[in-house]
């Protein structure tokens, strides 16, 4: 029982920073109806804009958590307007091609910048480990829960309180809907991408603190799972991103915390295709009837 | 109908053409071991390119999963090969490795493929990791992240060549082929394809099963000719490769895909040097492209033998219109 919940604490770690991810991607789904295939490599951008404002300018982890994520939202509008923009009305194969391009540039040019081998993360933060009834937490860990549930308050803060958040909600239900009523789209769905980005900059600092080791080719795996985390949470729904992603770490660290440490990211995938198979619109989702 | 017409006989005699040059290139040592490897290389990749142009650029469905069907052509031929060292083994092998291929997509591609939307994508991206995760578990089969090693040398470039020849005259001639009609409607307008009566999940599985299905007749003939696979060959990159071909190629041009595997193949060799630079002018160059010119760089176009009498019998026309 203590192991058991020893994982589930580790777990919630990872689910976190995931669920950071998946939010991003989520909300770009929900607005314009694409798969963000760069998104997981902006979070590889954050870890390493982290990295290069702790050990090269000294910054503490709170500004640098902020430095990342201020260039991650910068970067994220960048691609929006250079890139994906002007396949708004494109297909949607034209789309994601782009979008797979724009994640190949990310990868390959960061490796071209840095190089690809595997960093070691600073640890800003004194690894204290604190112990509850047997239960080891560390002080990384509580500051990744931690700064998780802030961001996630204010996100939701964002798009239920502010006029950017409602008109955010009015793009997703029904974009020409809403550029009748004077909401001017493009903003909009720029902030979506600064907004997302932003959160995936703050998730790669915080995995770089957590495993203690970064590099350009990171982004790939957590990016994919953060979208299965999306998908089954029901993606284009903001609360179902941050359940799926908690749910997809608790998943994978008691998977390989009871010995299947080699096939845990094979279940991930197959619980995408579970959910793909026996609810599409995922566990938070409603049925929408298709409109012709 | 007459089967040996003018269009069919000038493919013919392209087809025999190629190989007559390609054949005349290696005895006389003009295609050295070092472009004898590249030439492998892009006869491989024309069967990956024209496969997902298949499913990308006919039926319109985004597949990122080509990859893993080849590694599962690759690990069957490769398995039945070192047991059988025959060229009987090799058939046996790429046929047992479409028949996984196959049933692995068919499998992938019912829950997925009904389902508006680019489910296929990010299903086909888990799919290909599952396959690659499963081949490096299954120690006793495979030899886990070494890979298997000592695959006999059975494939050679005119094996090869034939299996270009075949899975061409398939894949167009489905293209060709009423079903094939029906596929490509999906890619123009899936609703109003659906009102027209058109199946369209049942035409999507169609595409989507030849496409994996040759992906793994090249995985096998990979494994085969370059005697060496490991799970690592087969990464997301790979598809990433196969999809930029088919990207410079023109999505919806199976000659095109022809043409841009030969040219960015032969590009490569050159690029070579430039390292990491050369992934970032391709992925500038995948952005570029579908910006400026949504449908890839060839767009539907195809080169064909029919066009070129076409236009050959248009300029006669035209000649003797200007006598008159």
């Amino acid at each position: 029982m203590e192991a058991f919940l020893q994982q589930l604490i580790n777990g919630l770690s990872l689910g976190s920073i995931y669920a950071l991810i998946a939010l991003g991607y989520t909300m770009v789904y929900g607005i314009i109806k694409l798969i963000n295939f760069a998104h997981g490599d902006i979070y590889m951008v954050g870890a390493f804009v982290g990295y290069t404002a702790i050990n090269s300018f000294n910054f503490s982890f709170f500004p640098a958590l902020i430095l990342s994520m201020v260039f991650c939202a910068i970067l994220g509008v960048a691609i929006e307007r250079i890139a994906y923009k002007p396949l708004r009305n494109a297909t949607r194969v034209a789309a994601l091609i782009t979008a797979i391009g724009m994640s190949y540039l990310l990868q390959n040019g960061m490796i071209y910048l840095v190089g690809s081998e595997t960093r070691a993360f600073p640890q800003v933060i004194q690894n204290k480990v604190y112990e509850f009834f047997g239960l080891q937490v560390s002080q990384t860990q509580v500051m990744i829960f931690a700064t998780t549930i802030i961001l996630m308050l204010a996100l939701q803060l964002i798009v239920q309180k502010t006029k950017m958040g409602k008109a955010m909600r009015a793009v997703s239900t029904d974009a020409d809907a809403a550029r009748l009523m004077g909401i001017n789209v493009d903003n909009v769905i720029s902030f979506t991408f600064a907004l997302g980005s932003s959160l995936a900059g703050a998730a790669g600092v915080l995995v770089g603190l957590y495993y203690n080791s970064i590099e350009p080719m990171m982004g790939y795996a957590p990016g994919l799972k953060a979208f299965i985390a999306a998908v089954l949470g029901g993606i284009g729904i903001i609360p179902g991103a941050m359940f799926g992603g908690f749910a997809i770490g608790i998943i994978e660290t008691l998977v390989s915390g009871y010995g299947g440490s080699l096939i845990k990211d094979a279940v991930v995938y197959l619980i995408l295709i579970v959910i793909l198979i026996f609810k599409p619109s995922g566990l938070l989702g409603k049925n929408v009837k298709e409109k012709v | 109908m007459k089967q040996f017409n003018k269009k069919n006989l000038g493919w013919l005699i392209f087809i025999a053409a190629v190989y007559i040059i390609i054949q005349i290139g290696t005895s006389t040592g003009i295609i050295n071991a070092f472009y004898e490897i590249t030439l492998m290389t892009i006869l491989i990749n024309v069967i990956l390119a024209t496969g997902l142009n298949l499913i990308i650029g006919f039926s319109g469905q985004f597949s990122l999963g080509h990859a893993g069907f080849m590694a599962i052509g690759a690990y069957c031929t490769g398995i039945v090969s070192i047991k059988y060292p025959t060229m009987l083994g090799l058939m046996g092998g790429i046929l047992l490795g479409i028949a996984i291929a196959s049933l692995v997509a068919l499998l992938v591609g019912i829950p997925t493929l009904r389902l508006k939307g680019d489910y296929l994508a990010i299903a086909t991206l888990g799919v290909a990791e599952i396959i690659r995760i499963v081949i490096l578990n299954m120690n006793d089969i495979t030899n886990g992240a070494a890979g298997l090693s000592g695959i006999p040398f059975i494939a050679n470039w005119q094996i090869t060549f034939a299996f270009i020849v075949i899975s061409l005259i398939v894949i167009i001639n489905y293209i060709k082929s009423s079903p094939g009609r029906a596929t490509i409607s999906i890619r123009e307008d899936e609703i109003a394809a659906e009102s027209m009566g058109i199946n369209t999940t049942k035409y999507k599985i169609i595409a989507f099963v030849l496409g994996a299905a040759s992906a793994a007749i090249a995985g096998g003939l990979h494994a085969s000719y370059f005697s060496v696979i490991r799970p690592a060959d087969f990464t997301f990159m790979k598809s990433v490769d196969i999809l930029i071909i088919v990207v410079f190629g023109g999505l919806g041009s199976m000659t095109g895909s022809v043409v841009a595997a030969i040219v960015l193949g032969i590009l490569n060799i050159y690029l070579q040097p430039f390292g990491q630079l050369r992934m970032i002018i391709y992925s500038i160059a995948l952005v570029a492209i579908m910006v400026f010119r949504p449908s890839g760089l060839l767009g539907t176009k195809e080169f064909t033998i029919s066009g070129l009498l076409d236009r050959k019998n248009k300029k006669n026309s035209v000649k003797e219109g200007g006598a008159e």
